[in-house]
């Protein structure tokens, strides 16, 4: 169906899904570490002294 | 209304209303563009189906300028107006625009080998993008060697302003030098050089990827307000921590 060089499109279409991919589940997991780490001091009783300062 | 919406509470606020409607239009997209350029789209009379790798590798090749060209627009609003959403806007952008990169050379180096015959030729286009990547690399790396995040959002700007003067030469190079790999044929003055029928699959990929890149760009943003507020409250923690000890 891809013809003689199919397995060339197919490596190239992996390696997008696999460098997308990789990038989307390292966005999600870093997201959900920052989000576990406020938590956790704001657990704690840390609160800012006010602002929303980046 | 920009500099309401630049505030990092509204924007964390808008962003993530935002999101679900970009991630289920980014879906939508890439399935359309994936059916029309795996199924739909003819085979090329020189190329073969080899044509196929094209729908994926221009978009990442646009999208390696575009989020450099961001990063380097981050960069002014972080030296010029020391704005805060701008350096966390270029800190988001810097893996994106890193990954799209790497995208491209990996996606041109295998439609390269079977239409040129091998995987790399040290042309000025692909070199260009190669230092491109390496621009993307030692920004990513400065930011890692600073710890303070002012001074090195600071030196991050100056480093991405000097390197934006490879987004032209990548861009330009296929004019400029005799190159192997082949000149502009989407944005041209006299329009598109390709046949509809490949046309279409192509730019429905391109929004479709620009979708992507901009709803990670936007949920990356959001994550590094909330590191930064990690780092305000891990830092007002050692405070009292250490005044309780004084005390």
């Amino acid at each position: 169906m891809l013809g003689p060089h199919g397995a060339f499109i197919l490596a190239s279409y992996a390696a997008m899904a696999l460098i997308v991919g990789g990038l989307i589940v390292a966005s999600i997991l870093d997201h959900r570490a920052q989000l576990r780490a406020l938590a956790d001091l704001e657990g704690r009783g840390v609160r800012r002294r006010g602002g929303d300062e980046a | 209304m920009w500099t309401k919406l630049a505030n990092p509470s509204v924007f964390l606020r808008w962003s993530g209303a935002a999101l679900p409607w970009l991630v289920a239009l980014t879906l939508g997209l890439l399935a359309v563009g994936l059916y029309k350029s795996l199924l739909l789209a003819p085979a090329d009379y020189q190329q073969g189906e080899t044509v196929r790798i094209m729908f994926i590798h221009v978009p990442a090749a646009w999208l390696a300028l575009f989020f450099y060209s961001t990063m380097a627009a981050s960069a002014i609003g972080t030296l010029v107006w020391r704005h805060p959403l701008a350096d966390v806007s270029q800190r988001a952008a810097a893996p994106i625009g890193a990954a799209f990169t790497l995208a491209c050379l990996v996606t041109g180096a295998l439609w390269g080998k079977p239409m040129w015959g091998t995987y790399w030729v040290w042309d000025a286009r692909l070199t260009s993008v190669l230092v491109l990547f390496l621009m993307y690399c030692g920004v990513l790396a400065l930011w890692r060697t600073i710890e303070d995040p002012s001074r090195a959002a600071r030196a991050v700007s100056i480093l991405t302003l000097v390197g934006f003067v490879n987004v032209p030469i990548v861009k330009f190079s296929v004019d400029w030098w005799n190159t192997l790999h082949q000149p502009a044929s989407v944005f041209r003055l006299d329009g598109p050089t390709i046949h509809p029928s490949m046309l279409h699959p192509l730019l429905v990929m391109a929004v479709a990827f620009t979708l992507l890149a901009v709803t990670l760009h936007l949920q990356r943003m959001r994550t590094e307000i909330l590191r930064r507020r990690v780092r305000t409250l891990t830092i007002l923690e050692a405070e009292r921590l250490d005044r309780r000890a004084a005390a």
